[in-house]
Formats: C-alpha cells, sequence, structure tokens
C-alpha cells in the first residue's frame, strides 16, 4: 500500500519544528509501524535527507521506550505500544499524522524524541519499598491475600510510556502515579511508607508542570496496559488520608 | 523441556580418540598461556562462597563514600548493583542508553525466575539447582560460580518479595511456583508472564531511591564508548551524551560493565534494538579477555520473519510446546497449501517422529535444529523470504478438541493475542506458525570467582560474563544471574578490591584519558565524513544474515570459515563506504548505530574463530563434523572441556587464545541422550 505521513520535525529542543509531509510506496500490511518508519528512514538516508529520529528499543510492547501520537491518538487507533501497531490497520492512500507526545513536562529532544525523566523523578518522590539488600524477611513471613497480589500485578504492569500524559488534555501523569501508589498500596510490604509516598509523589508531579486530573478519562482509553480510571481515586483516597494524619 | 536421562560418557564407540579432532582454527589464532580462575577458595564446594565472603576485605563505611563506582547497564545486573552499591554507602555513577533505567531489555524476560527455596517440598535443594545448571549448560560452565548461584537464589526470591514485587500467589497467600525449562522440580516464581518486567521494576525502584538518598547519580540516554586504564587498572569510561553529543570523561575507582548480551550480531534476534557488544567489545581491545564467544542460545518458539523490512523478533513463551504439535507437510508441493486442507496422513509431526520419548518437548537446541532441517529441505512454510519459507506449523488444532477452546484460552490466552496482533492470522482457526531466533548469549567477558576480568578493576555481572551458563542456560535462570550476580555477589567481592583504596585520583589530563578520548572522537569523525553510499542497516542485515547462516544453529569448518571471510571484506567495506548524515553534536541515531555495528563485525569474526576451534557439539554450539550417527550432538570432553578466553592482540592480528581448565569435583559428566 501507499500512505501520505505528515512527521513533526524539529532538529532539537532549542529549535523550531514543522510538519514534513512524505510519500512511502510498498509498504505491507505485516510491517509494524515502527518497521515503515524505518523504511522511510532508510529511503531518506539515501536521499540525503537526515532520518527521522524516533524512540523504540523491545519493540515488544514492554519497554515503555516508544510512544507517538498517530493520527491524534497515543499509540494510534489500537489498544496497544506503538511497537505492536502494524500496517494492517491502515488501508492504501491513508494520510497519517505523526507527532511526539505533546505535554509541557515533556519536552521534545528532537522530531518525535521526548524528554521522559520528569517520571523517573516522580518515582525517586517514593515510588519504592525501602528495604536494603539483604535486609529482607523470608519471602514466606508474610503471606499476601491471592487477590491482593493480582490486583498488585495488574497495575504494576504500567510501562512508564507516558501515554496518559499525552493523552490527557491537562498534561496529567495522574494514572502513572495512581498505578504506582495502587501497586505498593496493595501490599503488606508498602504500607509503612503508604502516607508519606503518595504525599511526595503528588508534589513532584505538580512540580514538574504535569496538570491535574479532571476525570476525563483520556488517559486510561490510551493506556496500553488498560491501568484502570481507579487508580487515580486510589490516588485521592490515599492523599486524603495522609492529610488526615497530619502530613 | 523436561528431564533428560543421562548416559555416562565412558565407552561409546563414536567418540573420535583424544587429540582426533584437528586445530580447524589453526592459523586463525595463536595459542596462550592457561589461564585459571585464582578467586575461588578450595575445600568443598558447600563452603567456599562462605568462605570467599570472609576472605574478602572489608571497606569501613565511613571510608565508602570517598571511593565510587561506575556502572554500565541499568538492567538487572547492573540496577541491582547500583542500588546495592548506593545502599552500603559507596559513590555511584549508573549509565544506560536508554531514557530510563527501567528500559532495560531484563523486562522482556516472560517466563519466571528460578530459586532454590523448595517450596514444594518435591526435592528441590541448592545442590539440585546447582546440578540441573551444570548439566543444562553441558558440562562447560566453572561449578565454583554455578554452585554460588544457586545458593544466593534463595536471597533473591525474599529481596524481591520485600520490594513489592507482586508474585504470583496461592490462594493461602503463599508463593507459586510452577516447573520450567526442562527440570523435574517446581522452582520458578513468576508474576504472569511478566517476570522480567517486575523484577526490573523492582530493582529500578531500589536505584531511584539511591539517587533520592544521593548515593546513586543516574546518566541516561548516555552510550560508554571506551574504557580508561591507568596503570593497568580500569580508572573510567568515555561516554556521550545521546542528546547533546557532547564527549564526557567519567572517573571512578571501578568500573562495572553490566551491560547485557550481543545476540544482536545476527541483526535479527529477541533483543531490544539497541543492545549492543560496545561496551563490553571496547573492554575486550583494552585487555579484557572474551569468553566462549560463539555460544549462542537459540529459542525455537518466536514468530517467523515476515518480510525484508523485518527489525526485530519476537519470543512465544515455549510453554505452548506443551499443548501444540509441531510439523510440517510431507511433500513440498503442499506448503503453499491452506494447513487445514492438509490431510493427517500428509503432515510430517518430525519431532515426534525423530524423538517418540520427549516428542515436541525436546530440549530449546534439538527443537531449533530440527526446524532448520526440514525448512532447508525445501519443507518450510509460510511466507519465502529471500527464497526460502522459513517456518514451521505449531497446531493447536488437536489441543482444543481435548481441552475446549475456553481450556486452550485460559492458558494461553495472552500469547495468542500477541500472534494475532503480529500475524493478523487466528491461531485458533489456523495453526500458528514458529521458527527459532537468537535469544541469549551464553559467551561473554571471562570473569574470576570475584566477576572480575582479566583487567584489574573492571567487573562485569549479568549477561555481559561467560561465568554461570556454560554452553546452554536453562530457562529462568537469566533472571537469577542478573539479581545474583548485584544484589548478592559482586557487592562482597567489589569490596575485596575496593579496600586497597583510596587510590591516587585520576588526573583529567592523564595521557591515558586523552587517548581515550580521542579515539573516540576520530571513530566518530570518520562515520561522518566517509560520506559513502551504504546505510548502516544494510550493512548490519547483511553482517547478520552471514551471522546466521554460518554461525547459527549448525555451523562447520568450510562455513565458518568462508564467513570470516565474508566478514572480513564486508567489514573493510563498511569502513570506506557507510553512510551517516547529521552531526556529532546532538542526537543522531545512525551515528549511534554506526559505532555498534563496527563493534559487531569485529565480535561477529571473533565467534566465527571461537567456534571454528570448537570442533566439538555441546549446549548450543552444534558442529556438523561432531555428531553421532543419529545426527545428535557430540560432546569431546577430553579435548574441549575448557573454556575458551580470547585475547585482544591489535587490528588484523590472530587473537590469542587462553584455555581454562574445566574441573568438576562436585559433579560427574554426563552425556545426554533425548531419544
Amino acid at each position: 500500500m501507499k500512505v501520505t505521513l505528515k512527521i513533526w520535525r524539529q532538529p532539537d529542543a532549542a529549535s523550531q519544528g514543522a510538519m514534513h509531509t512524505y510519500e512511502l510506496d510498498e509498504v505491507s500490511e505485516d510491517m509494524s509501524f515502527l518497521e515503515m518508519l524505518d523504511v522511510l528512514n532508510e529511503n531518506l538516508n539515501a536521499a540525503g535527507e537526515e532520518p527521522v529520529a524516533f524512540d523504540s528499543d523491545c519493540r515488544e510492547g514492554i519497554c515503555g521506550m516508544c510512544g507517538l501520537m498517530i493520527n491524534g491518538e497515543a499509540h494510534g487507533p489500537e489498544v496497544t505500544t506503538t511497537c505492536q501497531l502494524h500496517m494492517r490497520s491502515f488501508k492504501d492512500g491513508d494520510e497519517i499524522v505523526i507527532e511526539p507526545w505533546r505535554a509541557d513536562a515533556f519536552p521534545v529532544v528532537k522530531d518525535l524524541v521526548v524528554d521522559r525523566g520528569a517520571f523517573d523523578r516522580i518515582i525517586q518522590a517514593g515510588g519504592f519499598i525501602s528495604v536494603n539488600t539483604g535486609s529482607a524477611p523470608e519471602a514466606h513471613s508474610v503471606p499476601v491475600p491471592r487477590e491482593d497480589a493480582l490486583r498488585a500485578f495488574n497495575v504494576a504492569t504500567c510501562i512508564g510510556c507516558g501515554a496518559c500524559v499525552a493523552a490527557c488534555p491537562n498534561g496529567s501523569a495522574s494514572l502513572f502515579m495512581g498505578a504506582k501508589i495502587t501497586h505498593l498500596g496493595e501490599l503488606p510490604q508498602g504500607q509503612p511508607e503508604r502516607d508519606e509516598r503518595v504525599v511526595s509523589m503528588v508534589a513532584q508531579h505538580d512540580h514538574e508542570g504535569f496538570g491535574g486530573c479532571t476525570n476525563i478519562g483520556e488517559c486510561t482509553a490510551a493506556c496500553p496496559k488498560e491501568i484502570p480510571l481507579d487508580v487515580i481515586s486510589r490516588l485521592n483516597w490515599d492523599l486524603h488520608q495522609a492529610m488526615r494524619h497530619g502530613h | 523441556m523436561t528431564d533428560m536421562p543421562d548416559t555416562t560418557l565412558t565407552s561409546d564407540p563414536s567418540h573420535d580418540a583424544p587429540g582426533d579432532h584437528g586445530d580447524d582454527a589453526a592459523g586463525y589464532y595463536t595459542p596462550g598461556e592457561p589461564i585459571a580462575d585464582t578467586k575461588a577458595p578450595g575445600g568443598p564446594i558447600e563452603e567456599r562462597w562462605q568462605t570467599r565472603k570472609f576472605e574478602a576485605r572489608l571497606v569501613n563505611p565511613s571510608n565508602r563514600r570517598k571511593l565510587s563506582v561506575i556502572i554500565v547497564g541499568t538492567g538487572l545486573a547492573g540496577g541491582s548493583a547500583a542500588a546495592t552499591l548506593g545502599e552500603a554507602g559507596y559513590n555511584v555513577k549508573s549509565f544506560c542508553y536508554q531514557d530510563s533505567p527501567r528500559r532495560a531489555h531484563s523486562i522482556a524476560a516472560q517466563g519466571g525466575i528460578n530459586a532454590a527455596k523448595n517450596y514444594k517440598e518435591d526435592g528441590d535443594s541448592v545442590h539440585r539447582l546447582f546440578y540441573d545448571t551444570v548439566k543444562g549448560g553441558d558440562y562447560r560452565s566453572r561449578e565454583s560460580n554455578v554452585y554460588r548461584l544457586a545458593e544466593v537464589s534463595t536471597n533473591i526470591i525474599d529481596q524481591c518479595v520485600a520490594q513489592g514485587v507482586p508474585f504470583a500467589r496461592e490462594y493461602g497467600g503463599l508463593l507459586d511456583n510452577r516447573s520450567f525449562g526442562g527440570v523435574q522440580v517446581s522452582r520458578t516464581f513468576y508474576a504472569r508472564g511478566q517476570t522480567g518486567q517486575q523484577l526490573l521494576i523492582g530493582a529500578y525502584q531500589a536505584l531511584e531511591r539511591q539517587v533520592a538518598a544521593g548515593t546513586v547519580t543516574t546518566y541516561t540516554r548516555h552510550e560508554m564508548l571506551e574504557v580508561i586504564l591507568v596503570d593497568g587498572k580500569a580508572r573510567g569510561i568515555i561516554a556521550r551524551d545521546m542528546v547533546t553529543g557532547e564527549i564526557e570523561t567519567h572517573l571512578a575507582d571501578v568500573v562495572v560493565l553490566a551491560s547485557g548480551g550481543y545476540g544482536n550480531v545476527f541483526y535479527l534476534s529477541t533483543n531490544a534494538m539497541g543492545c549492543n557488544v560496545t561496551a563490553t567489545w571496547r573492554a575486550h581491545r583494552k585487555g579484557a579477555y572474551m569468553a566462549n564467544p560463539c555460544y549462542t542460545q537459540i529459542h525455537p518458539t518466536c514468530i517467523p520473519v515476515s518480510g525484508a523490512h523485518q527489525s526485530k523478533l519476537t519470543l512465544m513463551s515455549e510453554s505452548l510446546r506443551n499443548d501444540g504439535r509441531i510439523w510440517v507437510p510431507k511433500k513440498k508441493a503442499d506448503c503453499e497449501k491452506d494447513p487445514r486442507d492438509i490431510p493427517e496422513e500428509d503432515r510430517d509431526y518430525y519431532l515426534e517422529r525423530i524423538y517418540p520419548s520427549f516428542g515436541n518437548l525436546v530440549p530449546r537446541d534439538i527443537a531449533s535444529r530440527a526446524a532448520k532441517n526440514v525448512c532447508d529441505e525445501g519443507r518450510g512454510v509460510g511466507p519465502a523470504v529471500e527464497g526460502v519459507r522459513r517456518g514451521v506449523y505449531l497446531d493447536f488444532s488437536a489441543a482444543i478438541e481435548r481441552l475446549g477452546k475456553d481450556g486452550i484460552e485460559e492458558k494461553y490466552d495472552n500469547l495468542f493475542d500477541m500472534y494475532a496482533r503480529i500475524t493478523g492470522e487466528n491461531p485458533y482457526e489456523t495453526p500458528m506458525r514458529i521458527y527459532p531466533a537468537v535469544h541469549y548469549v551464553m559467551g561473554g567477558l571471562w570473569v574470576d570467582y570475584d566477576l572480575m576480568s582479566s583487567i584489574p578493576g573492571l567487573f562485569v555481572t549479568g549477561e555481559a560474563n561467560f561465568s554461570d551458563h556454560g554452553a546452554n542456560r536453562l530457562g529462568a535462570s537469566a533472571l537469577m544471574q542478573g539479581l545474583a550476580d548485584g544484589y548478592f555477589v559482586l557487592p562482597h567481592t567489589i569490596r575485596d578490591y575496593l579496600a586497597d583504596g583510596p587510590f591516587e585520583p585520576v588526573p583529567a589530563d592523564h595521557p591515558a584519558v586523552v587517548e581515550a578520548e580521542q579515539s573516540v572522537r576520530s571513530r566518530i569523525d570518520h562515520f561522518l565524513n566517509t560520506k559513502g553510499t551504504r546505510s548502516v542497516d544494510s550493512y548490519h542485515r547483511e553482517l547478520g544474515n552471514i551471522m546466521w547462516e554460518y554461525c547459527g544453529m549448525e555451523r562447520s569448518e568450510d562455513g565458518l570459515k568462508k564467513a570470516i571471510d565474508l566478514i572480513r571484506t564486508l567489514k573493510d567495506d563498511f569502513w570506506r563506504n557507510v553512510k551517516v548524515l547529521g552531526t556529532a553534536e546532538g542526537l543522531n541515531q545512525s551515528l549511534e548505530k554506526a559505532g555498534r555495528v563496527a563493534d559487531f563485525f569485529e565480535l561477529g569474526e571473533l565467534m566465527c574463530i571461537d567456534a571454528l576451534n570448537r570442533r566439538e557439539s555441546c549446549g548450543g554450539h552444534f558442529r556438523a563434523e561432531s555428531q553421532t550417527e543419529d545426527g545428535e550432538a557430540l560432546r569431546h570432553d577430553e579435548t574441549f572441556a575448557y573454556v575458551a578466553a580470547w585475547e585482544f592482540a591489535g587490528d588484523g592480528e590472530p587473537p590469542v587464545l587462553h584455555k581454562e581448565d574445566l574441573v568438576y569435583t562436585a559433579i560427574e559428566m554426563k552425556q545426554r541422550s533425548y531419544k
């Protein structure tokens, strides 16, 4: 098939960007979306134009490195990561608009590559359980009800890709944060630091320039791992409890 | 996948007498002095690690903050080490090429992590895990290291649970285990099919906690391009900031490489796109020996290549072989037909036919090679890529009849979904197509019992080293090794080295620093100024094809010699004719790839020389010249029970081979059989 690509090109963070149009022929429906971009890049390189920069690593939908706005949707039309999207989701003659994640807290590095360092700093603020290596008790000393472990797992599957932020009209990272707070808060090991965790993480979130949550739900619709919206309710509940406890 | 009966290696008539194997690699290398590990204490194997931990000198807590450690890589081996050394109070700098430490490729491991907890009371023990691992490695690993791995495995589970890793649990709230990867005990801990992800997030969070505590500094989107040696000791690295393009010097008292495996030398593999050999290869060129580079694990159940555009391969859990039946058409003429229209009598269930007692559950290397053989015969299925159909059917129709669609859905739903997403075919209705793919490398930098390479002060952990898996790795053991090295081994052994501190500071204008920095700059300048006609990817793809054809599932003397010639010719062309656009200042992904591919060329040649030298079949390494009359792998313990540790001797010079004899005191060497 043949597609028309409109791609955001921006040489670096300081420069102005613009949309560029490229025609791409001989696209097979078995190609992944990123393989289609690989082909474009080979063509550009041959023609003497610098290839389009975009992030990807595992290309199996688990590392969270890739992420593009495709026709205005984070990761495109399917509920999956950009790397797992295939060209059979498009048809001959389609025009495809490709942009980087759009959020103040994710500045563009180059072309389609953004800086998501803010996510690491939110985790640094409290997204962990404080246990030094070697000081852990025997694993069976604290049984965890199967349902709790399952609920923790289901939200611990967050890959930190940032689609939730890109999809949110407010540029909020509440789903990302809520997933971590719920994961650790469901487990007995996560209880001692529960209040402090939520307070610190929320403060860092706001400091990074992410917006507030107004319960729109675009985040969960865009999430390739289908993290449910109620992790944000859990986040708010924990924050409320922490404040009641004097934080 | 199931345990194999042993036949003790004694009087097999098909064995050549010692010394009959020739030296296929003569002329390609220079024989060197033997080497040996000098750090493992003697005595009973059960006591060696305790002894070493006691004998390794301590560093006073107040001195630790004056000592600095560089760690390259943030996967299970690097992330866990950075967190642990940070907690201990050392000054740690942690580097990764990804935009966050959380993305390292450990994250993609599906199956689980082994540990000798014996929670099932099914006869497991440290000794049994040790035994299974040495045997799984086809008696080509170092027994002291493997025993220690089994010993610390139980601590890993405790640590991860305390961090909040949500392992699967039983209704009573205790941890669940499953049997995995060819053993008869249930010792594998798992978090659905995402165990690697959950373990890595645990290590990542521990690491970020240390960043907040000020003991660890992370350098993301940084690629190590050179190691700095001062007075023969590793004292730092040159790294490129991939965002600004700046070439940075980072000095420290010790350097740890936890930079993963080099499976991407094959271009197509299940590794992440960015996985590369540069960190370890630059160290190799500076004096670190590369051990057993030809030992590659090829996984039988991956989704086949769909066309020339293919950028990477995706693994499907081998648990699928428990219920799927593998077949190809008996007649070449049927290969284009809809498989559902091929009658039962025209199908060749070749694994069940050749290996009646193990059938579809034969070990990974055997299943892989058998698939290659039927495709080479022209009986492969699926799309032809470069003229050959490379795929075999993995058919669930019998299992669906037996267990119902619901039963299969419950067991494999996420895998079936993934397959459907990638191929556009519904595996509930038509058989899956699978083909082997490069998955893991057992080879890596040579290390002693302390995990220190042949360069003092340069430590190597995880997949980047060679030490624990011999010629083949058991399922669910890669995660175990990464975390064992990072949490529980390295922090103890590195202190013995650091106890010599404080070390004299290295000035930024030291000749060794200047030399390392200049060599990095001149390579970058070369790539940008060559202005040739071919893209980096096109060279990488061609190199990968050579490696896959001649140094893949089956290797032969003629093939390997041919491969070496082809690689040398292609490498010369690459240096003269590569086309890298853009500049050195700022993000330039073609430039990054050029450096990695340049190192893959050199590694590929060494892998072929190593494979040529080892005229025996062992583990993942199958030499056509060394097989039984039935076509099975044949080891030659009298000649080849050694680790091949290769020393770099200069560009264009044959590498030097140092042999470490493998001595087993706690286990008897046996030949495996699967019939």
